[in-house]
């Protein structure tokens, strides 16, 4: 799906990414609010769902190439934390769901996770 | 690449603000050599978490970066507290972060144990009071 249409089943707001939001393709997720465990298990091209809002959020995603960062919990980004998110071209997301429920929202319209569990892959499944 | 690309960093103790602008860079530079993507990502995740090391516990520290036709260097060296137990250390989930480094995301004793796993070759070593060191290497083959 498009990440127009993660912002309609989560009825967020696009904070960052008004230029690209419909055309940026997304197909997996990564749920966490531990950065650490997302540099350790998220893929590139993965949007990375969390409820921290620092600017190491933006810089984690900018080091994996993920394709936008959704803010859980209804939280709203620092100023400073949207402005390296603009620079870096990193969409940004905020919805009042909170973490089970944004992921699972997800899930159920076809975003799976960019991996199943740890030790598997979803690499080589079509 | 007919020469050899070799840059380093200098990385300053404590200073959250700017965690991850080391990295950031690294990895532009090392998109502009057209290095692979997935090379290139491993690159960015051991630089990063380095870099987050020598933030979270040193005082100062540099990251050299030494890129080749065949392989991706990376060398870290810290002046810090260092590891007394270095077994220990690399336990995925073992960790001695603060309470703040916590709350930034980070702390959770996944740092060198992810830079291993995403190196070719991994050495450590470490001196109490002093500081320690790692040494890493991505192989580019395979592209």
């Amino acid at each position: 799906m498009k990440l127009h249409d993660v912002v309609e089943i989560l009825d967020a707001k696009l904070l960052i990414g008004e230029d690209r939001h419909r055309e940026l393709e997304v197909k997996t997720a990564f749920s966490a609010d531990l950065m650490s465990d997302v540099l350790a298990f998220a893929k590139s091209g993965s949007l990375i769902l969390t409820g921290l809002t620092t600017p190491q959020v933006v810089r984690t995603a900018s080091i994996l190439d993920a394709a936008a960062l959704i803010i859980v919990r209804g939280k709203i980004p620092s100023g400073e934390t949207l402005q390296l998110a603009r620079e870096l071209d990193i969409p940004v997301l905020s919805t009042r769901y909170i973490l089970f429920e944004t992921s699972g929202r997800l899930y159920a319209n076809g975003i799976v996770g960019c991996v199943e569990k740890i030790g598997g892959t979803r690499d080589g499944e079509s | 690449m007919n020469r050899a690309y070799e840059k380093t960093f200098s990385v300053e103790g404590d200073n959250f603000d700017n965690a991850g602008t080391a990295s950031i860079e690294i990895k532009k530079i090392l998109k502009d050599l057209r290095i692979d993507e997935d090379v290139l990502r491993k690159t960015a995740i051991v630089v990063y978490e380095s870099e987050l090391n020598i933030i979270s516990y040193a005082r100062s520290g540099n990251i050299t970066l030494y890129v080749d036709d065949d392989t991706i260097n990376i060398d870290v060296k810290d002046e810090g507290p260092g590891i007394e137990d270095i077994d220990l250390a690399m336990q995925p989930g073992y960790s001695t972060a603060t309470e703040y480094i916590r709350q930034m995301g980070f702390g959770a004793g996944m740092g060198l144990y992810n830079i291993k796993s995403c190196s070719d070759l991994f050495e450590i070593s470490s001196t109490p009071n002093v500081g320690t060191r790692l040494k890493i290497i991505i192989k580019r083959n395979g592209r």
